[in-house]
């Protein structure tokens, strides 16, 4: 039996009216990989910053023991004094900075005479990026590196300050499989260093494979450990712990609907980068939707699906788009959002927090916000209107929040995607694409959104779905395009795609020129 | 499902907004009695119209410029230029006084369009363009009256911003027509009131408790009243407090009511969203800009006739005045958030702070000071508020 290297005993936290955390056991072993699982507001969030010293102690019950003596961290200073270093979802790096100085921030190496000595400082950099695998030079700003170069320099500022135990928050989450895989390795190769790790994420295939144990946790308390070197420690296992009932089906079974007529064309869409004129980042792509048919689109990072949507909506990406769209076999222009809107288009983002949502505006006025023209005579907005409306969607969408006039910011990640779903179909739309639109949420939530395009489909809209997840694709859509350097590779009928057939049109290279530079168009947006 | 909320949740829910009327009260209670009374006295509160009714003018386009996420620091420069423009057309021209009110306002409105399009079209911030507005407008200013003083002048002109309407109704001792304004502003006040209320109940909104709902009503009327009774006690109603109502109501209105309002709010809560809504950014921060022109011609016109006459040095630190009732009043530092009726309280809190000062006669420099700090703690306020907030 290893020595644990940590227990967090009975912890609980409470904010006003709500208690996050009850009586949570967390033990994990000297030089492991310990996963934690659970939907979105369990609680992990919040136990790491408890272990990390955001929470000082102090302001949550229970007891940490950390290296065999109890710790009382009252800072994040204190706890990486310690060696435990959280690295969040939202990478914490200066875009501007150069890779050395992001690692050394608040830690700089300083010669005899207090000054910053960069010779060693880039030196050391060195040393420590060989050690995470990263082949760059230091002094290159951080921002001109994709997301898992980012991460990596992440573990390298950790390495920097001795790490012992590594924290890392849905590490994964905004990375491509090659960049995951790579992730992944790294963390076995410091787990031979002896480096334990704490991993948060969603992908539970990801965990299956590198976890040595996980921790579920549901609703702030602890549900188990499970050893995953057991057999039956499955996906399924961890879902059933999560979810506290079991999933059979992750997917809603599809209500029976006739596919139409088509709705939307369009014809060898072609779109350049903003900044980098002459580099097609979309190139000739093709595809079509009809009434009642889910569409998928997938593609890897860096394949254009975003760029494609986006330069199709309102040109809101990109520059020199050309191409055709076609609605109801005549062409129509989007060269504005508003004229997008108008001709039935809605686009939900990626990043509803960033993109999607005023996130500082009440539910019902993010609602209405893409629609006003529907609410509004003579440039005056009917106020009493907006309300009922928003009050149905609510009710139809099951938009869990006392009121529709709380803050969208205080809504949890699938309730912000509702109202995001919410605020498009109340622009009539009759396509819907949607990027992403599962991302970050919890699998109960996942599993409302897709019976939410499952109803749209039956109603006659036509659905667009960008995802990364192929199971997500194989299990809502009805035909699947896949999408590979900025070129529609291929597209499937879901009865004969499978995962393998659809990775493989998705990294097909285009033939004439090899060694596209893949996975950057993503990463300077 | 209708809710009736209670006074705790209705005062928390709006912290930020009821906050502000709680200080406001207290910050006249405390000044009335520094005072021995003179604050609330019939000319005094007639001053305080008059002093700092251009303020107010500004602090209303302010408040917009702040909630869509910009700043203007050009408009105590612009209200010179619109004021030195009225000026030389009307007391050296010889023009009539309301062609120099055009002339103001039209001045006001150009230097607007200017620095929208900058902002809007070519995408400098408005720290910057409006930086550089408040150097180029002084400069104009400094050549239009070739750096001298302009006045006096007509009668009529000067009547904008010192006049008053009274004697139309007689009375004995005091000003009824003055009266049977605000008392008819008041029965409008109450019925609008209550339709909205009834409107809310229809729609199966959380309302007040009906005892509160009346209470609030007769505190308002009875307010309201009782300063039209000081008003009535003095000279009347000033042409300015006329002004400044119609602005208020229009503003109200423009900003919670309308589209272009709901599209002010949106760009400055989160401009990547706002976008993707179909918000046509560009012109809505245009119209912000050429709103805040068309205000600050209107101080400018304000402030000229007030004072008679035009100065190169007019509407020195006007900005600061603007943008500090802006943020009093609630205004957050990073846009979204905001009303006009906050800043026209923010404004009033600055102008009772200053009068009051000036009234116990404590120094210029004291009075800097002391106004300083409560912009600090107003912001610091707001920013506290959030990280409350943020800590859930």
């Amino acid at each position: 039996m290893a020595n644990n290297i940590l227990e967090m005993r009975k912890i609980s936290k409470s904010f006003p009216g709500v208690k996050a955390l009850s009586d949570v056991e967390l033990h994990v072993q000297e030089g492991e990989i310990h996963a934690i699982c659970g939907e979105n507001g369990a609680g992990k969030s919040t136990l790491m910053k408890v272990l990390s010293g955001v929470y000082p102690y102090g302001h949550y019950e229970g007891e940490i023991h950390y290296d065999g003596s109890e710790a009382k961290f009252h800072s994040i200073n204190d706890s990486e004094h310690a060696g435990v270093v959280i690295i969040h979802q939202e990478l914490a790096l200066v875009p501007h900075l150069t890779v050395a100085e992001n690692i050394f921030l608040g830690n700089e190496r300083r010669a005899k005479t207090g000054l910053i000595d960069w010779n060693r400082a880039n030196h050391e950099a060195l040393d420590l990026m060989e050690q995470v695998g990263l082949h760059e030079n230091p002094v290159t700003p951080v921002g001109q590196l994709g997301v898992g170069k980012q991460q990596l320099i992440e573990i390298a500022k950790a390495l920097s300050k001795d790490v012992r135990l590594l924290i890392l928050d849905e590490p994964t989450a905004a990375l491509n499989d090659s960049d995951s895989a790579h992730l992944l390795g790294l963390l076995r190769r410091l787990k031979e260093r002896g480096i334990t790790s704490i991993m948060i994420s969603h992908k539970l295939n990801e965990i299956e494979s590198i976890a040595d144990r996980t921790t579920i946790i549901r609703d702030g308390k602890t549900i188990e450990t499970i050893d995953m070197s057991e057999p039956e420690s499955t996906q399924d296992r961890i879902i059933r712990g999560m979810v506290g009932r079991d999933l059979e089906h992750r997917y809603p079974e599809r209500i029976d609907h006739t596919i139409g007529e088509e709705l939307l064309r369009v014809e060898d869409w072609t779109v350049e980068h903003p900044t980098q004129p002459g580099r097609i980042v979309v190139d000739g792509a093709s595809f079509n939707v009809r009434a009642g048919e889910v569409v998928g689109i997938a593609g890897l990072m860096g394949a254009g699906r975003t760029e494609l949507a986006m330069s199709l909506f309102g040109r809101t990406y990109g520059r020199n788009a050309t191409g055709k769209v076609f609605k109801h076999g005549e062409e129509i222009h989007t060269r504005s959002v508003s004229e997008a809107i108008h001709n039935g288009i809605a686009y939900a983002t990626e990043d509803r927090k960033r993109y999607g949502l005023n996130l500082i505006e009440d539910v019902r006025r993010n609602i209405s916000a893409a629609a006003l023209f529907k609410l509004s005579k003579r440039g005056l907005v009917d106020g009493n209107e907006e309300l009922k409306v928003a009050e149905e969607y609510r009710g139809s969408m099951n938009i869990k929040t006392p009121s529709v006039l709380q803050y969208a910011g205080n809504l949890s990640g699938g309730n912000q995607q509702k109202v995001v779903l919410s605020k498009w179909m109340y622009t009539d739309a009759d396509v819907m694409i949607l990027d992403e639109p599962t991302r970050g949420i919890d699998v109960g939530a996942k599993f409302e959104i897709y019976t939410i395009v499952n109803k749209l489909a039956a109603e006659g809209k036509g659905v667009v779905i960008i995802s990364s997840e192929l199971p997500e694709l194989l299990g809502t859509c009805d035909r699947i395009y896949t999408l590979a350097f900025g070129r529609i590779t291929g597209v499937m009928d879901v009865k004969e795609a499978t995962p393998e057939a659809l990775m493989t049109l998705m990294t097909q290279e285009r033939d004439n020129t090899p060694g596209e530079d893949a996975g950057a168009e993503e990463n300077d947006r | 499902m209708t809710g009736i909320a209670n006074v705790r949740e209705l005062l928390t829910r709006n912290l930020r907004q009821s906050g502000i009327f709680i200080a406001f009260v207290a910050i006249v209670a405390l000044f009335t009695i520094l005072t021995d009374g003179t604050l609330l006295s019939p000319t005094n509160l007639t001053n305080i119209v008059l002093q700092y009714s251009y303020i107010l003018v500004l602090a209303i386009g302010m408040v917009i410029v702040i909630i869509g996420g910009h700043i203007d620091l050009s408009v105590g420069s612009v209200a010179a230029l619109a004021g030195a423009v009225s000026a030389v057309i009307v007391i050296k021209g010889g023009a009539p006084w309301w062609v120099g009110v055009l002339a103001g306002i039209g001045v006001g409105l150009a230097a607007g369009a200017w620095q929208g399009f900058w902002v809007a079209f070519v995408g400098i911030p408005a720290f910057i363009t409006t930086l550089a507005g408040m150097l180029l407008f002084r400069g104009l200013t400094f050549r239009t009256l070739d750096n001298i003083s302009l006045s006096p002048f007509p009668s009529e002109y000067a009547q904008i911003a010192t006049g008053f309407q009274n004697g139309l109704l007689g009375g004995p001792g005091y000003d009824v027509f003055t009266l049977v304004v605000f008392a008819i502003a008041v029965v409008a006040y109450v019925i609008s009131q209550i339709r909205a209320r009834r409107a809310a109940i229809a729609y199966k909104q959380t309302v007040g408790a009906t005892p509160l709902f009346i209470v609030k009503l007769v505190a308002v009327a009875a307010v309201v009243m009782w300063f039209a009774w000081q008003l009535a006690n003095y000279r009347g109603l000033p042409n300015v407090l006329i002004i400044l109502a119609v602005l208020i109501i229009v503003y109200t209105v423009i900003t919670t009511r309308t589209v272009f309002g709901r599209h002010v709010y949106a760009i400055g809560g989160n401009l990547t969203a706002a976008t993707l809504s179909g918000v046509k950014v560009k012109w809505v921060n245009f119209g912000i800009m050429l709103n805040m022109g068309l205000l600050a011609g209107v101080a400018g016109v304000i402030f000229s006739s007030r004072t008679n006459g035009a100065q190169p040095a007019a509407g020195n630190l006007f900005e600061l005045d603007a943008i500090a009732a802006s943020f009093i009043g609630g205004a957050a530092v990073t846009g979204g958030v905001g009303r006009v009726g906050g800043a026209i309280v923010g404004g009033l809190i600055m102008a009772v702070m200053s009068n009051g000062m000036q009234l116990m006669g404590v120094e210029q420099s004291i009075q800097q000071v002391v106004k300083g700090l409560v912009l600090l703690l107003a912001v610091a306020f707001d920013v506290y508020n959030k990280r409350r907030a943020g800590a859930r």
